[in-house]
């Protein structure tokens, strides 16, 4: 679950780490009235999830709070990297002296979480990682003693920092590694930590993604504001049906049991000549239900012309399957060319079902591919 | 489980404990089960808020070999879980994953037997309903599988591949390996260098599910998401030929190209 800006900031300070003095603004009317408030020159800047906000011109400065109003207005009408801008964070502007780069995220194959840092943040680290790694400063966060004061230490004076400054600096470091744990964090950043001209550290950006599979022990983020356009109807729908899915950008709709198979069946789909409408995985042991919802939120994609379900079932049943898709005959009607293959468990008596309700069914998923391409290709129905 | 032939021992359900499911003992704790009857593996089902509580006793009681079926634990769970284990000497399948099966043998898992028949290739994937496909594939044209490995879908699992091609190398009922990946960290890339620097005595083939996957986007799996641009299938396609390891471009070539390897 990835958090606004606003809402890591204020979770951060919470901890300690400073962070400039920011408002949340809904209207330009808002933004002129905490300017005013601020009294100096502030960075006005779109509250959005995607990254890459500052070169899309996500991120103005005002001088004034008449200017901060005009900015906000310019924001809050637009949409940044393909999302409404629905709020803004108006903040105090920084006298920077350096941009610093500071993370607590997890390394895959040291199975643990591990610090970044670099003295040449406000980039992106993993351009910066590729072509000057020397520059990055990695120190993996043990699991029993964490990361500590010392850690620290030792990466700020890497970074450059001695006697008062470097202590400063490390206490950041600290706090911030502090709010990543506690919020299970898949990654907490501060991009750029900014050194001012009069040599305090603040935290300019902050990002915090929240494991998604930790959210249950975070119940305050069960409802919280999201990004309106963020999700599509369909994502959405699947989110609440407990489907995972995602809205891509071709025409053939694509229903699999087990995320693996489903990404080889948009593979196979791409391999053939087709585009995958989207990637929906129904998981194991899927009801009836579940796949007549599946196969509803595919169908109620205004770009999916023909649907392929790829099952091949081991916990998941054929025959649950297969009157999942004539449940959703009934609730919606199956009203584009369909491809099924349908192989496994109790794969006869779905079959039967099916082709009784004149489904053709398949047991390659190969050739079910091939056909299901051949439809959209040919210009077919 | 038990139809297989596995031999599964002992139940461990808090609050069902002195009951019985399918003639098998169940304890309320996995040390009145290893008091009681002696056991080496465990295999986890808990839901996942409690799954690395069950991890943890099962540790505890000096079990050495841990399969995590479950799915959606925490990574910081996860990643304790994993240090502890490495610490204890023990081995940590999963999670998320369908488990580990020697044909004919044992079965530690979920996976569906009928797709399996026995042979010489080794399968270890991160998935499982697409290893079952490859099995089956493999099963229908005379090539057998000697075990099966399911590594885990999350971001933080136990064994990599690097670990299992190992042991395969070790298996003398293994002739050949079929690795099956997929986008999300770099345990591909790591392998493909562990074959091309340290050398492999057995056939290798590959495939990698996610070569179409958006980045940025979680697809199904927790651990299958391309960062950036660090996890793409690309850059484990392009590991695995620089290893020399064939790559096949849909689950159909893996057997063509097995075959190839061995000669069939």
């Amino acid at each position: 679950m990835k958090l606004f800006e606003y809402e890591a900031k204020q979770i951060f300070a919470k901890y300690g780490v400073p962070t400039p003095r920011g408002f949340l603004a809904k209207t330009a009317k808002e933004a002129r009235e905490f300017a005013s408030l601020i009294n100096a020159p502030v960075a006005v800047k779109s509250q959005i999830l995607a990254a890459g906000r500052a070169k899309a011109g996500g991120i103005l400065f005002a001088d004034s709070p008449a200017e901060a109003e005009k900015a906000a207005r310019q924001l809050l009408e637009s949409e940044i990297k393909g999302v409404k801008v629905q709020s803004v964070w108006v903040e105090e502007k920084l006298a920077i002296k350096k941009e610093l780069y500071f993370s607590i995220t997890v390394d895959r194959a040291e199975r643990c979480y591990v610090a970044v840092a670099s003295a040449e943040g406000g980039v992106d680290i993993e351009e910066l990682a590729k072509t000057s790694p020397e520059k990055i400063v990695k120190v993996l966060v043990d699991p029993v003693y964490g990361f500590r004061a010392y850690h620290a230490r030792q990466i700020a004076k890497k970074l450059g920092y001695a006697e008062s400054q470097m202590t400063d600096l490390a206490s950041i470091f600290l706090k911030h590694y502090r709010g990543a744990v506690d919020f299970d964090a898949e990654l907490a950043e501060m991009n750029p930590l900014v050194e001012t001209t009069d040599g305090k550290f603040v935290a300019a950006d902050t990002r915090l993604i929240i494991d998604d599979n930790a959210l249950f022990r975070h119940q305050e983020f069960v409802s919280r504001p999201m990004e309106e356009t963020e999700l599509t109807p369909q994502e959405l729908k699947a989110q609440k049906s407990g489907l995972a899915y995602v809205k891509l950008d071709g025409d053939v709709g694509i229903i699999g049991n087990g995320a693996g198979l489903v990404m080889a069946t948009l593979d196979a789909i791409h391999l053939y000549g087709g585009r995958p409408a989207n990637f929906l995985d129904v998981g194991g042991g899927a009801s009836a239900d579940m796949i007549a919802v599946a196969l509803d939120i595919v169908l109620s994609d205004p770009n999916t012309k023909v649907v392929f379900i790829n099952i091949l079932g081991g916990i998941t049943r054929c025959d649950e399957v297969a009157n999942g898709i004539l449940e959703a005959q009934k609730r919606v009607g199956v009203t584009k060319p369909m491809f099924i293959r349908l192989v496994g468990t109790n794969e006869e008596e779905g079959r039967r079902i099916l082709t009784e309700a004149g489904f053709h069914v398949l047991d390659s998923m190969e050739e079910a591919a091939q056909k299901t391409v051949e439809i959209i290709l040919s210009g077919g129905d | 489980m038990l139809e297989y032939g596995t031999h599964i021992v002992a139940g461990v359900t808090p609050g069902k404990g002195g009951t019985m499911v399918h003639r098998v003992p169940v304890y309320d704790t996995v040390q009145e089960a290893k008091d009681a009857i002696s056991g080496d593996a465990s295999i986890i089902f808990v839901p996942a808020p409690f799954a690395a509580d069950a991890a943890f006793e099962a540790l505890d009681a000096g079990l050495k070999t841990i399969v995590i079926i479950t799915e959606h634990i925490p990574v910081r769970d996860a990643v304790q879980v994993m240090f502890r284990a490495r610490k204890e000497g023990a081995v940590v399948i999963g999670p998320n994953t369908p488990g580990i099966l020697t044909v004919g043998e044992c079965k530690l898992g979920i996976m569906p037997a009928h797709v399996f028949k026995q042979g010489a290739v080794g399968l270890v994937s991160r998935s499982g309903t697409l290893t079952y496909e490859i099995a089956n594939g493999l099963s229908m044209h005379g090539l057998g599988q000697s075990t099966c490995i399911g590594l885990g879908g999350d971001p933080i699992v136990g064994l990599s591949f690097v670990d299992v091609l190992k042991e395969f190398e070790q298996d003398e009922q293994t002739k050949a390996v079929a690795l099956i990946g997929e986008i999300g960290g770099n345990f591909e890339e790591l392998a493909a260098e562990f074959i091309a620097t340290e050398g492999y005595s057995k056939p290798v083939v590959a495939f990698v599910a996610g070569r179409t996957a958006p980045a940025g986007k979680r697809m199904g799996h927790a651990g299958a998401i391309i960062m950036g641009s660090t996890g793409t299938a690309a850059s484990k396609i392009e590991a695995f030929k620089k290893a020399n390891v064939p790559v096949a471009e849909k689950p159909g070539d893996v057997v063509r190209l097995l075959g190839e390897k061995l000669g069939r």
